[in-house]
């Protein structure tokens, strides 16, 4: 198998053997959600109403709780110095580790989303577009994040400055992944231009934030 | 001597700046203070509006520190990236300084903003896109500062911090498309009142006060660059006693 076959493997198990790593941020997803109706109150036609755009925001929480932990692991027992001293580019072990996350957390949030739909009175139509949408809007969380984390490494209070620098930039995902479910409640099963632009989104993201990681990375480790 | 030579040869380049600095500094800040002034009284002496009242003289604070928040951060974008490719002395200096006055510019964009939105919208804050784009335009900045902040090795920092002001430059397009767009879905929470053509007796405080207003963003930038440079300088002196100090106290192995 390819090293970047490997990479990816290896940190897809350890995040699924560490115990607890996906947990934590499933656990955390069910908590904000199950927290949100008792503050905004049992209205079933405002938490229709406002589903997508809670379901969204909780998920990107969530993602920002696990994606600091990308290469602290690394960077702690120095597998980060064989990593950047490897033949393979520093590029594609950003790639690898993104890609990583995504597999192993974001695209859980995004399975237990529907469930966590069914508390907030989402109607049975926005099922397939809310977990489409975030399938595809999630690369660019773990992509985007990715520099988060590469940037916070050595930094002082790394978590919560992650989620200050990182929030601002996922941004257009938050619109357009909304927009996507919002679009298909209300035109039933017709997407339009959103889905698109999100795709746009996330795969200019996964050829994009891979420089900026390794430039990142490069710093850190010198 | 060695040590000495390089000292210099890296300081070469800050010290023309500062002298060049120090003999602008004073007619910049002058010019700036007095422009200031004079856009000021020309606004309070522009004709009234007859629908907005005084309310509208606000715009004279408001649009040049518009301008300036997305002035400073191209100023910190092309700074990054003259640090990270050309790796100019001077670049990080620059990129440092700018950030807390373009924050503080935006954050003037969006205070008189607000204030004008109270008796003509009836609320300090509306999800207009124009607003909510400069309100994340603020928290970048913000970020920029927590960053640098938070990283103890300077150098490091430096990079970092232009990494994420470059990456801030690619994705704030793609914020302002995407904060546009949602307005597109959104039309109840938009109000928008038609661009008036400007009367040239409203334009010219305007235009007065946003000359007077960059040339502040300039002195105050230049000020900010010279104070970076002059503490750079104080701990270079500092940690070369320290070594000093160190060195008299264990004698090194001879050379």
């Amino acid at each position: 198998m390819s090293a970047f076959g490997e990479l990816l493997k290896r940190d897809v198990l350890i995040t699924w053997r560490e115990g607890g790593a996906v947990g934590t941020a499933l656990g955390f997803y069910v908590m904000v959600i199950t927290l949100l109706p008792l503050g905004i109150g049992p209205d079933l036609n405002l938490l229709q109403r406002i589903a997508p755009g809670l379901l969204w925001v909780a998920l990107l929480l969530a993602a920002l709780l696990s994606l600091g932990r990308l290469f602290e692991i690394d960077l702690e027992d120095g597998s980060l110095d064989v990593l950047v001293a490897s033949s393979l580019p520093l590029e594609a072990v950003a790639v690898a580790k993104c890609l990583a996350h995504w597999l192993s957390t974001a695209v859980p949030l995004a399975l237990l989303a529907p469930v966590l739909g069914l508390l907030l009175n989402l109607p049975l139509d926005a099922y397939g577009p809310l977990v489409l949408s975030m399938l595809i809007g999630t690369p660019a969380v773990s992509f985007i994040g990715g520099i988060g984390a590469a940037l916070t490494l050595r930094a002082r209070r790394g978590g919560v400055l992650l989620a200050l620098l990182m929030l601002p930039l996922f941004v257009p995902t938050l619109i357009f992944g909304i927009e996507t479910v919002s679009s298909a409640i209300v035109d039933s099963g017709a997407f339009g231009p959103s889905i698109l632009i999100l795709s746009a989104i996330s795969l200019a993201s996964v050829v994009l934030a891979p420089v900026a990681i390794a430039a990142a990375l490069r710093l850190q480790v010198q | 001597m060695q040590q000495a030579q390089s000292l210099t040869q890296r300081l070469a380049n800050p010290t023309r700046f500062m002298e060049l600095s120090a003999t602008l500094l004073p007619w910049l800040t002058v010019a700036a203070v007095v422009l200031t002034v004079i856009g000021l009284v020309m606004g309070f002496a522009a004709p009234v509006d007859y629908q907005q009242g005084h309310t509208a003289k606000i715009m004279y604070v408001h649009v040049p520190a518009a301008w300036l928040s997305m002035a400073g951060y191209s100023l910190i974008a092309i700074s990054s990236f003259g640090l990270l490719v050309f790796r100019h002395p001077l670049a990080d200096v620059s990129a440092k300084a700018a950030a807390p006055i373009g924050a503080a510019f935006t954050l003037l964009c969006l205070v008189t903003g607000s204030l004008w939105g109270k008796p003509m919208w009836g609320a300090f804050w509306v999800w207009d896109p124009r607003l909510t784009s400069v309100l994340i335009l603020f928290f970048l900045y913000i970020g920029l500062i927590a960053l640098r902040s938070a990283i103890e090795d300077e150098a490091l920092a430096a990079k970092l911090t232009a990494i994420l002001a470059l990456t801030g430059i690619v994705i704030l397009p793609v914020i302002k498309f995407s904060v546009d767009w949602n307005s597109l879905h959104q039309p109840a929470s938009v109000m928008r009142i038609g661009a008036p053509k400007i009367h040239p007796s409203l334009l010219w405080p305007l235009l007065v006060m946003a000359v007077g207003l960059t040339i502040a963003f300039v002195a105050l930038h230049m000020k900010g660059m010279r104070n970076e440079i002059l503490r750079r300088r104080v701990r270079a002196l500092r940690s070369a006693e320290v070594q000093m100090a160190a060195g008299a106290a264990s004698p090194l192995p001879a050379e």
